[in-house]
């Protein structure tokens, strides 16, 4: 779409156009084209100069047990957070919608976890399961059940996955109520008078029509379980125990900047782009026919 | 958002209380690490050492917050809250102000590299900070912004999405009041600043609730380019209060700093709650 009334002059434009151009280009493509640039060569120990390898770098990272582990690691992390936070979500928004009165307050309180910094959200649940102090822990510990998240992979996995699905119920919810608001209610009580009950309404109409709804949350959680988890994984279990919780995103930082092995985290930022890249386009499909719908 | 016609379908009393009771179940268990981390900001570390903790609030809550405030643990909360601030405000207002402009610029003009630049800043979409992390951090150290607000804040301020969101909305101005300032020979930045800019206020507001959240919640940059504690901001600074070794974190003061952490951003999306909807909605499209 274009506008049909324009004004003449092309130097304000460019004026008005320089803060974000000049910001994009310092902080966003050169350091984006450094990486590239970077992912070909490897540095030497004392980092006086730099030995072009070509691909030698995507190379030994993909033969890098470590680094293909961190892939599973962190397909497995996205499709539980994104599994923990939509479904209780619908839940939720389901119980609200069938609610006259009062969703607004439960709408009101439900929001705030949202408000909670991924970071913060991690300390809240470290110190629920804290393997000496935590309130979780003890009672299950009492349960019988010895919780060490420390020192067992599956339990820090699970202890992350929550975590970062917590807040994001809020988000999720929201998006699911409105979708179920706007779902006519002609046709839920057209089903209802030729007797369809409240389950086969929901599998048969409503679901059908919150799909879209549901396919733009699913991009959007799975892009957030990439790329925004960073916060609560550095609080709780530092990407271990053996590497258990390391997802991509925290090795490109524990390689580069722990690790200072510059030429293999430039690679992995650089592979980073091609998922980002990817999940955008996805993100734009979906999104386009939400808007649609 | 209540329905003006509610049909034949669910009214019965007892399906009603069951969806409350369940509901309220729900809002417990979604409250519970906030409840928890508010009860151990107002107890002592003694309560909290010998598990299990108190379930309800002790009455230690005005000591263990005068605490965190006013000395911390490596620093004073106050000063990590200052910090946040800034940044939070310094990066809304600054995506918004460059946002409005690129997106006035790329609405009402037609001007050489026009093209060009949209699908630049387009891309940026497609960088997040996550991603390019070394060479950035590399760019903002060469220009000696470890430490400091404009390094805090400079970097993540280019927004595709904002840019996006005002585009959209200008397109819908209607193309008279363009007109009609012509005519009247006023120059662009007047039409800005006396038309678009009154008209994109909602939009604004919404924006703006949005990005303080975002800046507010922060994390991994602010961890990266500030080593002096006197400019971590709170949300990064409760990492750093936990002990390196095998001590018992000071857990009163660590929680209290947490529920002072998510206070700002709470109070803003609670209060602004139409505006923040709204701004989500927007923003994803």
């Amino acid at each position: 779409m274009e506008k049909r009334v324009t004004f003449r002059g092309w130097l304000l434009p460019l004026c008005l156009i320089a803060p974000q151009v000049i910001i994009s280009a310092v902080f966003f493509f050169y350091p984006a084209g450094q990486a590239i640039w970077q992912s070909l060569f490897i540095p030497d120990p004392f980092g006086l100069s730099m030995q072009y390898v070509g691909l030698g770098n995507f190379e030994y990272l993909l033969s890098d047990k470590f680094y293909r582990a961190s892939f599973v690691t962190t397909a497995v992390f996205s499709v539980l957070v994104t599994l923990a936070s939509m479904i209780p979500a619908l839940f939720l928004a389901v119980l609200a919608d069938r609610l006259i009165k009062g969703s607004g307050v439960y709408r009101t309180l439900l929001i705030w976890p949202y408000a909670v910094a991924p970071a913060v959200a991690g300390v809240l649940w470290l110190f629920m399961f804290n393997t000496r102090v935590g309130v979780v822990s003890w009672y299950l510990g009492q349960l019988g059940y010895d919780w060490n998240h420390v020192l067992n992979g599956n339990e820090a996995m699970g202890l992350v996955v929550v975590a970062s699905a917590w807040g994001r119920i809020s988000y999720n919810f929201l998006f699911f109520f409105a979708a179920l608001q706007s779902v006519p209610r002609s046709v839920i009580e057209a089903a209802a008078i030729d007797g369809a009950h409240f389950w086969r309404r929901f599998f048969g109409i409503v679901l059908p029509l919150i799909t879209p709804t549901a396919f733009f949350l699913l991009v959007v959680n799975v892009v957030y379980a990439f790329f925004e988890t960073f916060g609560v994984i550095h609080t709780i279990t530092g990407g271990g125990p053996q590497q258990t919780t390391t997802i991509l995103v925290y090795k490109v930082f524990s390689d580069g900047f722990v690790g200072q092995d510059l030429g293999s985290s430039s690679a992995q930022s650089v592979i980073l782009l091609i998922v980002v890249g990817l999940l955008t386009v996805l993100q734009f499909k979906f999104v386009e026919k939400r808007v649609h719908y | 958002m209540a329905r003006t016609h509610q049909g034949m379908v669910e009214k019965r009393g007892a399906g009603l209380w069951l969806t409350h009771v369940l509901m309220i179940l729900g809002v417990l268990v979604i409250f519970f690490p906030i409840w928890l981390a508010f009860v151990a900001s107002t107890v002592t570390q003694t309560d909290i050492i010998r598990p299990p903790m108190p379930v309800w609030p002790g009455d230690q809550l005005w000591i263990n917050y005068k605490n965190a405030l006013f000395s911390g643990i490596n620093v004073p909360v106050g000063t990590m809250l200052l910090n946040s601030l800034i940044m939070a405000i310094g990066i809304a207002v600054g995506k918004i102000i460059i946002s409005l402009l690129s997106a006035f610029a790329i609405v009402y003009f037609r001007f050489p590299g026009r093209t060009f630049f949209f699908w630049m800043i387009f891309l940026t979409l497609m960088l997040p900070v996550e991603v390019r992390i070394v060479p950035t951090y590399e760019v903002v150290a060469g220009f000696g912004m470890l430490n400091s607000y404009s390094g805090l804040i400079f970097p993540l301020i280019a927004s595709a999405t904002a840019t996006f969101l005002f585009r959209q909305f200008f397109l819908t101005i209607p193309d008279e009041l363009a007109e009609a300032a012509r005519v009247d020979g006023a120059r662009p930045m007047r039409f800005f600043w006396d038309i678009v800019v009154p008209m994109s206020r909602t939009n604004i507001a919404a924006l703006f609730v949005i990005l303080f959240i975002y800046g507010w919640n922060q994390y991994l940059w602010p961890l990266l380019i500030t080593t002096d504690p006197e400019m971590n901001t709170i949300v990064m600074g409760i990492k750093q209060m936990f002990p390196s070794g095998d001590d018992f974190a000071h857990w009163p003061t660590i929680m209290a700093t947490s529920i002072l952490a998510m206070i700002p951003p709470v109070i803003v999306v609670v209060s602004m709650q139409k505006l923040f909807v709204r701004g989500l909605v927007d923003s994803e499209k």
